[in-house]
């Protein structure tokens, strides 16, 4: 995962290399805006992300309030692997933590679950 | 080898001391756990658990007390007494197995020493059923529930009054066991019974408001507008085992019954009210 990661960023930055001689952001020419965009759709999705169960996204229908909201996640998770390893399973943390370990035990698909740490972060 | 010794009976003494410690009789389970909802919700007055998240959602509690005006339940008691009342192919009837009936509902679960397990009452009344020649029961789905509307019924308002024999370590065993099926992570998602009915009662999730895990005994069987009909408590464990993505038990199955016996011994001091409605 890690090695991905560094992969993508490695990946990203030799884009925007090209993307600025074209004079485009980085992020829509990297994919990054869609990525977001579909990560939304898998957290809000019932049978997938599910997020709104248990967490508060402002602006988001009918939210549970058993988890914290999802706001200033960069401010809580300056480190995007620190999140990333959050919704992957969140018991290593806190081994008391109702949160469904959504990497640990695939209930999401890899590309999914990348998409939907993308969406959380930008919250 | 003396101070070895020595090291190693203060050892034994140690991990004696954090055993006794740590294991609780069920008599300090129950305080804690009915203590635990109390301190949670202390405007809820204790009797007033039997009602579920209704004791604690006063939207969700209207749209039931319209819904109790006309109860879905009534014509499955309507049944229930016809099958109470009619006799076997053999002539006996349900009363010849259980002379005190048909108010029996507080009498279950229940320790079986003979057989030493944890008896049900559609357990107990399948047996009767078998023991006079007839044909068992399902125990999720169908005329059981009929039955049970019944029996619940004429048993409204007995108090639930568990008892985990001490002079016999099985019991005490089933007890644990249900207790470990209780709190144990299971599925998919990764959630016990407590992590829902527990940790986070009354809390809302998405738009439902999870439900204290005390008094979830008492209303059973229970019309659920969900299944559109009554059902019994071992199929709603068996839902609730499906949305955390695990495996059923079986019904009637030892897990679910020592499940039972754990529950509804949590339950103890608290009125029944079967059978219930429920959305």
């Amino acid at each position: 995962m890690i090695g991905n990661t560094k992969k993508w960023i490695g990946m990203a930055g030799a884009i925007s290399v090209l993307a600025g001689q074209f004079l485009v952001t980085p992020a829509s020419f990297a994919g990054g805006d869609k990525a977001i965009e579909e990560g939304k759709k898998i957290s809000f999705d019932r049978k997938k992300g599910n997020c709104l169960a248990c967490h508060n996204i402002i602006g988001a229908p009918s939210p549970g309030n058993i988890a914290p909201a999802l706001v200033a996640m960069k401010s809580r998770f300056p480190n995007k692997e620190d999140l990333h390893k959050q919704i992957w399973d969140a018991t290593e943390k806190n081994p008391e933590s109702a949160m469904p370990p959504f990497g640990k035990h695939g209930i999401l698909s890899e590309a999914d679950f990348e998409k939907v740490v993308e969406y959380i972060w930008t919250l | 080898m003396k101070q070895l010794f020595r090291q190693m009976t203060l050892m034994v003494i140690t991990c004696g001391f954090i055993t006794a410690a740590q294991a609780t009789t069920p008599e300090e389970d129950l305080a804690a756990f009915q203590k635990f909802y109390k301190k949670r919700f202390p405007n809820v007055e204790t009797s007033d658990f039997v009602n579920g998240a209704y004791s604690i959602d006063p939207v969700g509690r209207e749209n039931w007390e319209a819904i109790e005006e006309f109860p879905p339940y009534e014509p499955f008691i309507d049944e229930g007494q016809a099958m109470w009342e009619k006799p076997f192919a053999n002539g006996k009837t349900y009363k010849d197995c259980f002379p005190d009936g048909p108010a029996i509902a507080g009498k279950y679960p229940q320790w079986d020493k003979e057989k030493g397990m944890v008896m049900t009452l559609p357990l107990a009344l399948n047996n009767c059923r078998e023991a006079n020649g007839e044909k068992p029961m399902k125990y999720k789905k169908g005329s059981i529930n009929s039955i049970l509307s019944y029996i619940s019924f004429e048993s409204r308002g007995q108090i639930t009054n568990v008892e985990i024999p001490s002079d016999d370590p099985a019991a005490l065993q089933a007890y644990e066991d249900g207790k470990k099926f209780y709190y144990s992570r299971r599925g998919q998602l990764n959630f016990s019974c407590a992590h829902c009915h527990l940790q986070n009662a009354g809390m809302i999730l998405r738009t439902e408001t999870l439900g204290p895990a005390l008094g979830h005994t008492t209303h059973f069987p229970v019309y659920r507008s969900k299944w559109g009909t009554v059902g019994t408590l071992h199929r709603r464990f068996t839902g609730c085992n499906k949305q955390v993505r695990a495996k059923p038990f079986k019904a009637q199955g030892e897990e679910y019954r020592n499940l039972e016996y754990f529950l509804t011994y949590m339950s103890n001091g608290l009125p029944l009210n079967g059978p219930g409605a429920r959305k």
